[in-house]
């Protein structure tokens, strides 16, 4: 019986696994295009930068303190859902749980942050009717917001399923989509911090 | 079985994570600093600020997704290089024609442009 059983299970397992790493192949080729996307909007606040018209540009709008804070908060939520993920991989539901949470609470800070300095700007008049440079960094900024939404609503959407469906092997394969996806937001963030707010806040 | 099943995943351990957080805070901080610190300015800071994230970009790559490791090693990595190659294509494209037409532009040319978009406004 156990000779038997040791043929099949192990082709099972070869042909789950094949088709695991190809939805994991997959998702990463999304993630190298949804960098070209990316890379199209930094090319267009690069050009646009310094298109003020007159208004102020990155040097009296933007704090770097604050975005300092939303960078590192960014950042530690990228490590906190690395944790995660080796606790899926250990099978361990609790920790699962509790990194996603924090990672998660930790992405929403980020997002609060990222919406009160939009407020902010909206009100004080520089919003993206303003200038060129506004509009630019408003749709670079705006679209690495959108994507960090949506991955608190996936984020939130697995935390669900975890609590109710436990550990399976599509759940940590889900889970290990989304982490490609939230360490890749964070990558895109230091693109951001770097070229529209240190060299914004450095007048270069 | 369930438990086997999954070892497809590319690897990483609580280390790697852990390196690549603290090199992460070491390289955003020693930017944030040589902006804040005004150690030296012009086109030497954003060389500098640029190739740190550019320094950070790969330890991410490395420690956090695990880049060179797991089944698909061989394609993640060619995908990436047809990223990057049109990327460039596009930043450097972008900011070289830009930076053309801006330099062949006229200042009379350039004032005509500007009182246009004034009075389109």
């Amino acid at each position: 019986m156990e000779e038997s059983a040791a043929v099949r299970p192990t082709s099972l397992k070869e042909e789950r696994q094949e088709a695991d790493s190809k939805t994991i192949f997959g998702f990463w080729v999304y993630i190298m295009t949804d960098c070209v996307l990316f890379a199209s909007l930094f090319a267009t606040y690069a050009v646009l930068r310094n298109n003020t018209v007159g208004g102020p540009g990155g040097r009296e709008l933007f704090s770097l303190h604050y975005a300092l804070a939303e960078t590192l908060l960014l950042l530690s939520s990228s490590f906190t859902c690395g944790l995660a993920i080796l606790a899926a991989r250990a099978r361990d539901k609790d920790k699962v749980l509790l990194w996603l949470g924090v990672t998660f609470l930790m992405g929403f800070g980020f997002l609060g942050l990222e919406l009160h300095e939009f407020h902010s700007l909206a009100v004080s008049g520089n919003s993206w009717r303003r200038s060129g440079f506004l509009s630019a960094f408003f749709t670079l900024v705006g679209t690495h917001g959108l994507h960090i939404t949506c991955g608190l609503i996936w984020m939130g959407t697995m935390m669900i399923r975890v609590a109710g469906s436990g550990l399976g092997r599509i759940n940590v394969r889900r889970l290990t989509l989304l982490s490609l996806f939230w360490h890749f937001l964070d990558i895109v963030w230091i693109f951001i911090f770097t070229i529209v707010y240190l060299m914004g806040g450095a007048g270069v | 079985m369930s438990q086997t099943a999954v070892k497809v995943k590319e690897g990483g351990s609580l280390r790697s994570y852990t390196t690549g957080f603290i090199i992460s805070i070491g390289l955003t901080l020693i930017a944030y600093l040589l902006v804040t610190e005004h150690i030296f300015g012009g086109w030497g800071l954003v060389y500098a600020i640029v190739g740190l994230a550019v320094i950070q970009l790969f330890v991410q790559l490395l420690f956090f997704l695990h880049l060179g490791r797991g089944p698909n090693r061989r394609w993640n990595i060619v995908t990436l290089i047809l990223m990057l190659i049109i990327v460039f294509i596009v930043v450097a494209g972008s900011l070289w024609i830009m930076h053309n037409l801006n330099y062949h532009m006229s200042p009379q040319q350039m004032n005509q442009y500007m009182r246009q978009q004034d009075g389109g406004i």
